[in-house]
C-alpha cells in the first residue's frame, strides 16, 4: 500500500500542479505568449513530435559523441600524467583554470576557430570540454587512490611498472572512472545546448535551435514543449549512465 | 642453523617523529615461528616490514636469504584486489613473477583448496566473510611456498571462533613446507598459543623488554589452551608486557 502510494506520489503531485496551471490560464486569460497552458504546450508537442524528436536526436547524438571523445582524451590524457609526478604538477593549475572557465565564455571564440561554415564542429568541441572534465579528475583520482598495502605487496612480489599499471591502478579506478562518465554525461548535454545558443542560426537544428526560434517568434507552448523534450531527454540519459554504471560495478566487485 | 633472516642493530627514525625502532636484533631460524608482541606503535610492524625488505633501516643491517618471490606477507586487512575473484587474487604473485595464467591458476586453485576455500574459487572479496577473506589472504601467501612468512596482526578484525580456527589452519599449513615464521600482535595469548618464541617490545623506541620459549609441540596438540605450559607462557609473556609498559621494575 505504502509503496504504490510512494511511486504515486510524484505523479501526482505533477497532475495537481499541471490542472492547477490550466486552471489558472484559462480563469486569468493570460495571453498565451507569456505563459501557455499546459494543453497548448501539449497540442505543440502532438503538432511537432517528428521535428522535435528529429532535434533531440541531433543533440543527443552531438552530446553522446562528445562523450565518447572526452571518455578517450581523458583517459588517455590521466594515464599519461598518472606515471609522472612533476607532469602532474605542471599540468593541475591550468587543468583548473580551464575547468573553472564556464563554457559559456569561451564559446564564441570556439565557434570562429571552427569556422563559420561548420557550427556543429563547433558544438562538439564545447561539449567535449565540458565532458572533459569530470572523466579526466575521476580517472587522475582513481590511479592514484589504490590500497597502500596492496602497491606493498606488488613491491614486495617486484612487479613491473605495466604489471601495476594494468593489474592494480587501472581496475583500481574503474568505479572512479564510471562516477566521472555519469556526471560527464550530463555536462554533455548541457554543453551542447549552450554551444547551440551560441552558435545560433548557423545551420545546427538541435533543440536549442528549436527553444530560440519558437522563442524569437513568441510561440511559447512550442518553446515550452522543446524544454521539456530536453529535460526529459536529460533524464533519460542520466538514467540510462546510472543503470550502466551500476550495473558495471555489480559484475566489477561481485554483488 | 643459518638465519633466514636477522635484524642487526637496526635503527629506524622517521623526519618529526624521531626514533620509531631500535636498536633492535632480531634472528629468524629456518622454520621456526616467532610472535613479536608490543602496544600500538611500538614498532613491531617497521620490524616486519625490515623484514620483508619493503623499507629500509636508517642504521644497522637487515640480512635476507630468500630471494624475490620467496618472501609473503599477510597485512591486518586481507588486502585482496575487490575486482578480482578469490583464483585470481591467489594467483598474483605467480603471474607478477611472470608464470603462465593456466598454470599460476591452478596452483592458486591447490592453496584455495589447502585454507579450505575450493567452494569459493569464483567469488569475489565482496562476497566472502572476514575469516574467508583472511583465508584467502594467506592462500596468496603461501602459493609460493615462501621461505619467510610474514604476518601483520591478521586476526585484528576477526572474532574469537574464527581467530582460533585461523591459528590451527596456520600451524597446519606451516608444518608442510615449515617456512619461518613473524607473527605480529598485540593479544599475549595468540602470541602464547602461535609461536615457539614470544619477543616483547617496549615502545619509543621500539627495542626488545623480553623473550620467552614455548617448549610445547606444533601444531598445537588438543586443550592446549588450557594446558600449564600454556598458562605459563602466557603469564612469563605478560610479565614482560607489563615490564615493558613500565607497570613492574
Amino acid at each position: 500500500m505504502s509503496r504504490t502510494l510512494e511511486t504515486l506520489a510524484p505523479i501526482l503531485l505533477v497532475a495537481v500542479l499541471l490542472g492547477l496551471w490550466e486552471a489558472a490560464c484559462r480563469l486569468t486569460g493570460v495571453p498565451a505568449y507569456f505563459l501557455p497552458a499546459p494543453s497548448a504546450v501539449a497540442a505543440a508537442m502532438a503538432q511537432d513530435w517528428a521535428l522535435l524528436l528529429g532535434s533531440a536526436w541531433k543533440t543527443l547524438s552531438t552530446a553522446l559523441l562528445a562523450l565518447a571523445f572526452a571518455s578517450l582524451t581523458a583517459c588517455s590524457l590521466a594515464l599519461i600524467i598518472s606515471t609522472n609526478r612533476l607532469l602532474e604538477k605542471a599540468v593541475q593549475p591550468l587543468a583548473v583554470a580551464l575547468q573553472v572557465t564556464p563554457v559559456v565564455a569561451i564559446a564564441p571564440q570556439v565557434v570562429i576557430w571552427a569556422g563559420l561554415a561548420h557550427p556543429d564542429r563547433a558544438i562538439i568541441s564545447l561539449a567535449v570540454i565540458v565532458a572533459f572534465f569530470p572523466i579526466f579528475s575521476g580517472a587522475l583520482t582513481g590511479l592514484k587512490s589504490t590500497d597502500p598495502d596492496l602497491e606493498r605487496l606488488f613491491d614486495l612480489y617486484g612487479a613491473t611498472r605495466w604489471q601495476r599499471l594494468l593489474r592494480l591502478r587501472i581496475p583500481s579506478a574503474t568505479p572512479f572512472v564510471l562516477e566521472g562518465h555519469k556526471v560527464a554525461g550530463g555536462l554533455a548535454v548541457i554543453g551542447a545546448v549552450v554551444a547551440e545558443f551560441v552558435a545560433g542560426s548557423g545551420g545546427s537544428q538541435g533543440l536549442a535551435w528549436r527553444i530560440l526560434e519558437s522563442s524569437n517568434r513568441l510561440q511559447t507552448a512550442k518553446t515550452f514543449a522543446a524544454v521539456i523534450v530536453l529535460s526529459l531527454m536529460g533524464a533519460l540519459l542520466h538514467a540510462v549512465l546510472q543503470a550502466s554504471e551500476q550495473a558495471i560495478l555489480r559484475r566489477f566487485r561481485g554483488r | 642453523m643459518s638465519p633466514v633472516a636477522s635484524l642487526i642493530a637496526v635503527e629506524v627514525a622517521y623526519p618529526g617523529r624521531g626514533t620509531v625502532l631500535g636498536p633492535f636484533d632480531l634472528a629468524l631460524t629456518e622454520g621456526e615461528i616467532v610472535a613479536l608482541v608490543g602496544s600500538s606503535g611500538c614498532g613491531k610492524s617497521t620490524a616486519l616490514r625490515l623484514l620483508a625488505g619493503l623499507e629500509q633501516p636508517t642504521a644497522g643491517t637487515v640480512t635476507r636469504t630468500p630471494e624475490r618471490g620467496q618472501t609473503a606477507v599477510v597485512f591486518q586487512a586481507p588486502t585482496l584486489m575487490p575486482w578480482a575473484d578469490a583464483r585470481t587474487n591467489v594467483a598474483l604473485p605467480l603471474e607478477l613473477a611472470g608464470m603462465a595464467k593456466a598454470k599460476a591458476h591452478d596452483q592458486a586453485q591447490e592453496a584455495l583448496k589447502a585454507v579450505g576455500l575450493e567452494h569459493a574459487i569464483g567469488s569475489k572479496p565482496a562476497q566472502l566473510s572476514g575469516g574467508m577473506a583472511m583465508r584467502v589472504s594467506l592462500a596468496r601467501a603461501l602459493v609460493t611456498r615462501p621461505r619467510l612468512l610474514l604476518l601483520d596482526e591478521p586476526f585484528a578484525a576477526l572474532d574469537e571462533i574464527t581467530r582460533r580456527n585461523l591459528a590451527d589452519d596456520i600451524h597446519r599449513l606451516w608444518d608442510q613446507t615449515r617456512p619461518a615464521v613473524v607473527f605480529v600482535t598485540h593479544n599475549v595469548e595468540e602470541a602464547a598459543y602461535m609461536a615457539q618464541r614470544v619477543v616483547v617490545m617496549s615502545a619509543n623506541p621500539g627495542k626488545i623488554a623480553g623473550q620467552t620459549i614455548i617448549d610445547a609441540p606444533l601444531p598445537r596438540p588438543l586443550g592446549f589452551r588450557t594446558s600449564e605450559v600454556f598458562r605459563n607462557a602466557a603469564e612469563d609473556v605478560s610479565h614482560d608486557l607489563a615490564k615493558a609498559m613500565g607497570h613492574v621494575q
